[in-house]
């Protein structure tokens, strides 16, 4: 049986990664599981210079939901790549950097960085609600993807994928503004923008007022864009949002996507990503596949 | 280190209409846990609701583990119907920042309604070397709770009510101050509502009494990853994010903004 899919020129031994953001920079959870048995680990969202995130309350939870507004709190570039880097590498899994940053220039730069480091990939993150400037703002037009990722393109020689919001009207648009501009391949979806509101205090429960949804409340919109997406791109999709078992892994790489990403369900369940890997196997044993690229955007449409 | 285990629930107390103590077997939580950690409890294997509930370490007795916890939300509600024999998931021991009470000789423990819980491992285990005194403020009668519990670690027992309906009246802050004029205090440590969190840490800077406070915050993971649950510390100049659930939940007064 084969589970070793090519996401965008990374090579990896299963579909299955962590999603930037709800992993750390992996230590956490190297308590828990074999680091080892991941397809690959996302990092953290990280920026050329340190950030210091948003005020708290940062978190809130909502019906088989979350709300975040970190806004991106990261040790910043070289704290990654002196620290965390070397030893991440010391386990057999990939590492994709999830990068951010607040202007074309601070990508740019920030993708000089990374294309020397021993990293596998980048994850370009062009989709963060809960920063003012930058990320986001770049992330929900065609005309603005390509220009940071085209930008960013012509200094990195490593696998680029770019990942989406998909607080957008036509989630296809920014997605071929990817494509156009010569990335390996797009993530879908980052955390979809919504708001909580305290009926005690009057008040949102976030201090930032509006922050991310993520888990599996928001898994159909994901599978949805996925699809639609993996339609309409030659590149190949990176599948996240809501995934919380093998199933749900099943059900993304039917709708198009080429390897997917386990982020809020890290939370709930340590072991949520060998257990979704395993889950994947039972699948294709159970279905007599020989090789799990053979399901890739096989769904038949009703 | 943490593990991840499901517990067996062993025991159960009703302390109050909306506040249970269970008692959960771990022999490796047990072990290895300090005074001042805490625990992520998944209260059902369902998806909803979603994440894990924050809950202090009352009492390492054993290979056992106590918490307790007032019903507050769904959370709390479903966890409260968990019957003995049951299996509880919990994510355990947590938190770096823990209650440091070595070498100091004469303590203070000041907590306020339910953030006397994570306080009672710690007066149990500084008693053994130390003379411990512990002042516990309640808003009424009715929310006393645990008196005799912690009677039993302590030398001294203050317990105060905002409305003098039990006890001293007035607030725990105000019973510490006074004896401190009296009494040699060489270490102070503190669980409960903000404000007064806010008076315990300002009166130690003055004094300069070392002082460590526990916090809460909203939580996500509960293990250092998702972020979420930041607070704002010193780090030289400048005020740093750090976070509640692996820097903390204990911090030393003087470098948390709170
Ligand atoms: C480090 C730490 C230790 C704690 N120790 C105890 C304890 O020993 N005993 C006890 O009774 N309570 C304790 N709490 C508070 C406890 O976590 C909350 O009361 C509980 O999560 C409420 O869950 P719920 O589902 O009943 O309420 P809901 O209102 O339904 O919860 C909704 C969400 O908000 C979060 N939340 C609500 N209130 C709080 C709060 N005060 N702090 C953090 N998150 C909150 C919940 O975890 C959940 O994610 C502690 C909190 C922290 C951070
Ligand atoms: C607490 C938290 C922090 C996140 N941080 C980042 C980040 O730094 N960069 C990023 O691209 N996405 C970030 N995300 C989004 C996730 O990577 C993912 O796209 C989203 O949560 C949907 O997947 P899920 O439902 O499996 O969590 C974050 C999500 C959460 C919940
Ligand atoms: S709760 Fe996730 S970092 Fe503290």
């Amino acid at each position: 049986m084969n589970t070793e899919v090519n996401l965008a020129g990374i090579k990896m031994k299963n579909p299955v990664t962590v999603a930037s953001g709800t992993f750390g920079y992996g230590r956490e959870f190297d308590e828990f599981i074999d680091l080892n048995k991941l397809g690959g680990i996302i990092t953290k969202g990280t920026s050329l210079k340190p950030r210091p995130g948003n005020k708290p309350p940062r978190v809130c939870e909502t019906t088989a939901g979350m709300l975040n507004s970190i806004g991106l709190q990261n040790p910043g570039v070289e704290y990654f790549m002196e620290k965390d880097l070397p030893w991440l590498r010391q386990f057999d899994t990939k590492v994709i950097v999830n990068a951010c940053g607040s202007s074309i220039e601070e990508y740019v730069e920030l993708a000089k960085v990374l294309n020397t480091l021993d990293i596998d990939g980048v994850e370009l993150n062009l989709s963060c609600p809960n920063v003012k400037a930058g990320c986001m703002a770049f992330g929900t037009s065609y005309e603005g993807v390509k220009e940071v990722t085209s930008k960013v393109r012509k200094v990195l020689d490593k696998p680029l994928i770019v990942k989406l919001t998909p607080n957008v009207t036509d989630i296809v648009e920014p997605a071929r503004g990817a494509e156009d501009a010569g990335a390996d391949g797009v993530s879908l979806i980052n955390t979809l923008l919504g708001m909580s509101i305290d009926i005690e205090k009057r008040r949102p429960v976030l201090a930032n007022n509006m922050g991310g949804l993520s888990g599996p409340a928001v898994k159909p919109v994901a599978v949805r864009m996925v699809y639609q997406v993996a339609k309409a791109l030659k590149i190949p999709v990176l599948g996240l949002g809501g995934i919380v078992n093998g199933n749900d892994v099943i059900e993304f790489m039917l709708a198009g996507a080429t390897a997917v990403s386990i982020g809020t369900g890290n939370f709930i369940e340590p072991e949520v990503s060998i257990k979704a890997i395993e889950g994947v196997e039972e699948y294709l044993k159970r279905h007599n596949i020989e090789d799990i690229n053979s399901i890739i955007g096989q769904v038949q449409m009703n | 280190m943490p593990i991840h285990a499901k517990c067996k629930l062993v025991k159960k107390e009703k302390l109050r209409e909306d506040i249970f103590k269970f008692s959960v077997e771990s022999t490796e939580i047990a072990k290895t846990a300090k005074a001042g950690q805490f625990l992520e409890i998944r209260v059902t294997d369902e998806i909803e609701p979603l994440l894990r509930r924050p809950i202090s370490i009352y009492n390492i007795e054993g290979n056992l583990v106590e918490f307790i916890f007032q019903v507050k939300g769904k959370g709390t509600e479903i966890l409260k119907e968990r019957e003995i024999g049951e299996y509880i998931d919990i994510l355990g021991p947590l938190g770096r920042g823990t209650f440091d009470y070595k070498n100091k000789k004469n303590i203070a423990i000041i907590g306020g309604g339910i953030g006397v819980f994570p306080l009672y491992e710690l007066a149990k285990e500084a008693k053994e070397n130390s003379k411990v005194n512990i002042y516990l403020g309640f808003r009424n009668k009715e929310l006393v709770l645990l008196e005799d519990e912690f009677r039993k670690v302590s030398d001294k027992l203050v317990i105060t009510t905002d409305d003098g309906s039990y006890k001293e009246k007035g607030f725990a802050i105000d019973f510490l101050k006074q004896d401190a004029e009296n009494e040699k205090i060489d270490g102070i440590y503190a669980c409960g509502p903000l404000p007064m969190l806010k008076a315990v840490q300002s009166f130690a800077k003055e004094k300069n009494i070392p002082c460590q406070i526990s916090l809460e915050e909203r939580m996500g993971c509960g293990i250092g990853v998702c972020l979420g649950c930041a607070v704002k510390v010193n780090a030289g100049e400048e005020l740093v994010y750090t976070h509640v659930c692996k820097a903390g939940p204990v911090f030393d007064a003087n470098v948390v903004e709170i």
